[in-house]
């Protein structure tokens, strides 16, 4: 029942994130932490860049009753490698861990999380969570894993200078992945320039290409993340990457997040997590606008991402770790780490309203809505279960997209070649199939 | 009996090179060799080997290394005679030649992004110039030309002056005498440098060549500035599968890397030998 409640749930949760939704409960102030709670290592996978990192600090914690050390590791996998080294050790450093859903998996299933129900029942007498993101938290079992923090997605930024060259009649809101092409094709044949831009910089962390494919074309073509890795529909998806490629700048190769090349006029319309069109949409908020993904024959595949806390069972200052979820799922708090990381509230009756709230934010929620009130979104998950394998298994995502359309190698034979890599990683974390994939009985398989 | 005093002072030295080079050097073997378990097996190197980029990976490392050293060394040697000479300003030269020295090769690779980019400063010079109607993409992942001249810029302007500076600290030993006396026996420039200043070079270069062809196997920020998965190479690789998390692959690349720059320096040692008796005087 789980698996199959999932797409449903993170379509809820987007249109609970992009309208406001539900009527606020009256914020209450601090839930009873007059005292000191000492020192709390508040360790995340989210907000790397620097000045994310910053902005939590400066905006965020600096507010808290206690001193929240806020750590940002460059992949999840580091993390959950370190929290389950201690929990071997029996000595932990980490008090608070923030990490996407999919990340935690692997951590619960080797119950190295403390059950914080009876801290989320505190919490729930003064705010409301989405009841689907609790069960999320859940991670399947009768336990609650984590309490959910913030969400994202990824869409597209336009720099207004490209409408010109949108073909007639076509709805910049609304395009499929030919009528990108064919977009980009008028850019070309007008300026003598490929102006649509894709994240493709090598390294798992850097960019995020292989959650276009995860999360955008592959349902967008397939219906599925994994099981139709190397289908017909998968060929026919390649060929289109191919001729959209062949309207992307060639030095995609060397974005990492798409705001710099969006800014500096090296591309004019592209891709990327909301987080990492940021800067370009604030720093020229007249000249982009952000627009939903393309859609392809299976519909609008789109990826969404939710953001827990959860404290390790390690963790030396448990009084403090609950303080600190306390306040950062406090309304202002929820609008304050929003706006400095790039994400959306998850408290419901939250509202991206106030002076800090970035007007982007806002713009960013309302693409958001759109994938949220499409009948035909393909709600696609990051990679669930995976554990210490997840990053090859973007790496053979990215292997992919760079022996196919950089290398222009058979695509038969690479899915062939690469799904054959994807399955022992799959059977060596024994993961089952995630959304949007059809749930399987035991590990996923490719077909 | 030796006196102690020198192993002494040179303990601590040797310790620290013990407990964060040799170690970790021997460890980085250990994994190469063995599965994420701790069983001993060849698979990584075979999984190496077979590496989508692994060939790409060779070949750039080496076509870099081939062009920036003898690029370098050539260009070195002019600007260290040259800061030499009793030229006027030779001093104003030496401060900005030694100036990249300060830079990190991050920092270097990010500078020469801004010139190469395709909205980057040279284009738009160009452009301005009407030389050129659309700007070049000479950072594109399919223009290896254009990948390999902004790479070679980079990688040379920002570790010449280390060249520099060494082979200087090689030309101020040689006695002024030797150049003299060839003068009045009738030796030309040209003569003088290639017959006496060159030869008694000879074991700066080999510390010079030994230095710069190891960290030219391990070129790796300048690169990944500037061309992402363009161009990639053996320590651009290694970073890839260290952050992909398979230690095992990583390790394997280090190895690899380890062994061909123990090659370089083991060549260099044997090839560019200077006799011991050309010192002694």
């Amino acid at each position: 029942m789980r698996t199959r409640v999932w797409p449903a749930v993170a379509v809820a949760i987007l249109i609970g994130a992009a309208c406001g939704g539900t009527p606020a409960p009256a914020s209450s102030p601090q839930s009873g932490q007059a005292k000191n709670v000492g020192s709390v290592a508040f360790v995340s996978s989210q907000g790397t860049p620097a000045n994310e990192g910053q902005k939590m600090n400066s905006q965020v914690l600096a507010g808290f009753n206690g001193q929240a050390d806020f750590i940002s590791g460059p992949t999840a996998a580091q993390d959950v490698d370190k929290v389950t080294a201690e929990q071997k050790a029996g000595k932990g450093t980490i008090d608070v861990l923030a990490l996407q859903h999919g990340d935690f998996t692997t951590l619960g299933a080797s119950d190295a999380l403390m059950d914080v129900t009876p801290l989320l029942q505190r919490l729930q007498k003064d705010r409301q969570f989405p009841q689907a993101l609790i069960d999320y938290g859940k991670l399947g079992t009768s336990k609650q894993y984590y309490i959910p923090w913030l969400q994202a997605t990824y869409m597209m930024a336009v720099n207004k200078k490209a409408l010109q060259y949108l073909p007639k009649g076509d709805d910049v809101n609304n395009l499929t992945y030919d009528q990108v092409i064919a977009w980009g094709q008028a850019i070309q044949k007008a300026t003598g320039e490929r102006m649509f831009g894709l994240p493709a910089a090598p390294g798992t962390q850097a960019s995020l290409i292989h959650r276009f494919l995860q999360g955008y074309a592959y349902p967008s073509y397939t219906g599925g993340e994994v099981t139709g890795f190397k289908s017909p529909q998968a060929v026919q998806m390649w060929e289109m990457l191919k001729r959209l490629w062949a309207v992307t700048n060639p030095q995609s190769t060397t974005y990492s997040q798409l705001q710099d090349p969006l800014l500096s006029g090296d591309v004019l319309f592209g891709w990327d997590h909301q987080a990492r069109l940021q800067n370009a949409l604030q720093q020229q908020p007249d000249q982009f606008q952000t627009v939903p993904a393309p859609k392809g024959p299976k519909g609008l595949g789109f990826m969404s991402v939710v953001v827990g806390l959860a404290i390790p069972k390690t963790a030396p200052n448990v009084a403090g770790a609950e303080a600190l979820i306390d306040y950062l799922t406090q309304s202002k708090n929820q609008i304050a780490a929003g706006s400095a990381i790039g994400f959306f509230p998850v408290v419901q009756g939250v509202k991206l309203t106030g002076s800090q709230v970035p007007p982007y934010l806002n713009a960013e929620a309302g693409v958001a809505a759109k994938y949220a009130s499409d009948k035909n979104a393909v709600v696609a998950l990051l990679p669930v279960g995976l554990g210490s394998t997840s990053d090859q298994f973007t790496l053979a995502y990215q292997d992919t997209f760079t022996r196919i359309v950089l290398r222009n190698e058979d695509i038969q034979t690479v899915l062939n070649d690469e799904a054959g890599k994807l399955q022992t990683l799959l059977n060596t974390a024994k993961a089952a199939c995630w959304p949007p994939d059809p749930p399987s009985t035991g590990t996923c398989q490719i077909k | 009996m030796r006196p102690l005093v020198p192993y002494l002072l040179m303990a601590p030295a040797m310790l620290f090179l013990a407990y964060f080079l040799f170690w970790p050097a021997l460890g980085a073997f250990g994994v190469a060799f063995q599965t994420a378990q701790g069983e001993w097996t060849p698979a990584n190197i075979q999984a190496l080997v077979r590496d989508t980029d692994f060939g790409l990976a060779v070949r750039n490392t080496f076509l870099l290394l081939v062009i920036i050293i003898p690029l370098e060394f050539t260009i070195a040697l002019a600007m260290a005679v040259l800061a030499q000479s009793r030229l006027r300003g030779r001093g104003f030269f030496l401060y900005v030649w030694s100036f990249p020295l300060a830079v990190s090769d991050l920092a270097a690779g990010l500078v020469w992004l801004s010139i190469f980019t395709s909205h980057g400063y040279l284009n738009s010079a160009l452009q301005g110039a009407h030389v050129i109607q659309h700007p070049i993409g000479f950072l594109n992942y399919d223009n290896l030309p254009g990948l390999l001249l902004a790479v070679v810029a980079a990688e040379t302007w920002r570790s010449i002056s280390l060249v520099m500076v060494v082979i200087m600290s090689g030309i101020q030993v040689i006695p002024p005498e030797m150049e003299e006396a060839a003068a009045i026996l009738g030796a030309g420039a040209w003569n003088r440098f290639t017959k006496v200043t060159l030869p008694l070079l000879k074991p700066t270069l080999q510390v010079g060549l030994m230095l710069r062809t190891t960290t030219a196997f391990q070129v790796f920020a300048v690169v990944l500035a500037l061309t992402g998965s363009g161009l990639p190479v053996l320590a651009t690789r290694t970073e890839t599968w260290a952050y992909a998390h398979n230690y095992q692959m990583a390790a394997a690349y280090a190895v690899l890397l380890l062994m061909l720059s123990s090659v370089a320096t083991v060549a260099y040692l044997t090839f560019l030998r200077t006799p011991r008796e050309v010192f002694q005087r």
